[in-house]
């Protein structure tokens, strides 16, 4: 029963049990990412409600997308998402050396990720497609265009902050599975911080063909 | 470092979903350049949803979820729900009737 004991040193007093405090602690994660994707939602509705005014200027922004680095970043934040899968199961079987590895390259994959974004902006600013900054286009519909990167940069902008938020929460949770703070008896912080990383990760599965898939076809 | 076998299960599963999620993403993209008429946008979604789906369930292990997390979780999407649908109903349909005077 060293398990049992391990995991009762762990136990706050309000709680019962360490089940039950692991569920209190994935639930309060789940209504943040509720909170969350409302906070999302509000630009989500936004882009809605104007690519539906504007489709031609929004698949005209869009083509000013390269397909090849938002695919390539999709990637990147799968195989990220992967990585953090493993380091949770890691945890619970009490794997430490996988455990840090896997929140390693979860965090080296979060910083390709924000690189390529940082290089797709940089471009961006320098073909002058930043509105209110240095917005230069001169084709058809420039007003719709202009919204659609407005939207484009205050999603992308958005969603890189949580994943600098995420890289951030991902390296304090790794200096505690180095110091061996974690065990198969309690290691909420991993498990929540997972949950985290990957509602991310699905922000941008829509984000993909909400930014840079719109009129592929007729380009 | 011993792991056991029922647990290693585990992650060749992650591995599965990790190749579906990639392949997902390639097949996106290709159907992206194919002219579907109206339905280029519905099946760029379904295939996100899907993608979504896959990581809620498997990443995120809702699949052996206590009710409670699943709650908060359908929670958050249904009230993005309403904030879109009911909002689209006004905007998508104010050109159905004529204003008089307008």
């Amino acid at each position: 029963m060293a398990d049992h004991a391990a995991a009762a040193e762990h136990v706050a007093q309000q709680f019962d049990d360490a089940e039950q405090q692991r569920l209190v602690a994935e639930l309060g994660m789940w209504v943040f990412l509720a909170t969350e994707v409302m906070f999302f939602g509000g630009m989500i509705l936004a882009y809605t409600v104007y690519r539906f005014q504007n489709p031609v200027a929004f698949a005209l922004g869009s083509h000013h997308l390269s397909v090849l680095i938002g695919g390539v970043n999709t990637g990147v934040l799968l195989v990220s998402s992967f990585t953090v899968a493993l380091a949770v199961h890691a945890a619970r079987v009490g794997a430490r050396r996988l455990l840090v590895g896997a929140l390693a390259a979860t965090i080296v994959l979060g910083v390709v990720f924000l690189g390529f974004k940082a290089s797709e902006w940089w471009y961006h600013y320098h073909e002058g497609l930043v509105p209110g900054v240095h917005f230069t286009y001169d084709g058809p519909e420039p007003a719709g265009v202009g919204l659609f990167f407005w939207l484009y940069f205050a999603l992308t902008g958005v969603h890189a902050l949580h994943m600098t938020i995420g890289i951030g929460v991902m390296t304090v949770i790794l200096l505690l599975a180095w110091r061996g703070r974690f065990s198969p008896a309690y290691h909420n912080p991993v498990e929540i911080a997972g949950l985290y990383w990957h509602f991310v990760d699905i922000v941008w599965i829509f984000l993909l063909p909400v930014l840079y898939l719109v009129g592929r076809h007729a380009a | 470092m011993s792991i056991p076998a029922h647990q290693l299960h585990g992650t060749r599963v992650y591995a599965l979903v990790l190749g579906a999620l990639l392949f997902l993403t390639a097949l996106t993209i290709l159907v992206s350049y194919v002219d579907l008429g109206p339905f280029n946008t519905p099946v760029a979604f379904v295939i996100a949803g899907v993608k979504a789906t896959l990581v809620v369930l498997f990443f995120m292990h809702m699949k052996e979820a206590h009710g409670v997390l699943w709650l908060a979780a359908l929670a958050g999407f249904f009230w993005l729900s309403i904030l879109i649908v009911l909002s689209m109903s006004d905007f998508a349909t104010r050109g159905y009737l004529p204003i008089p005077g307008k």
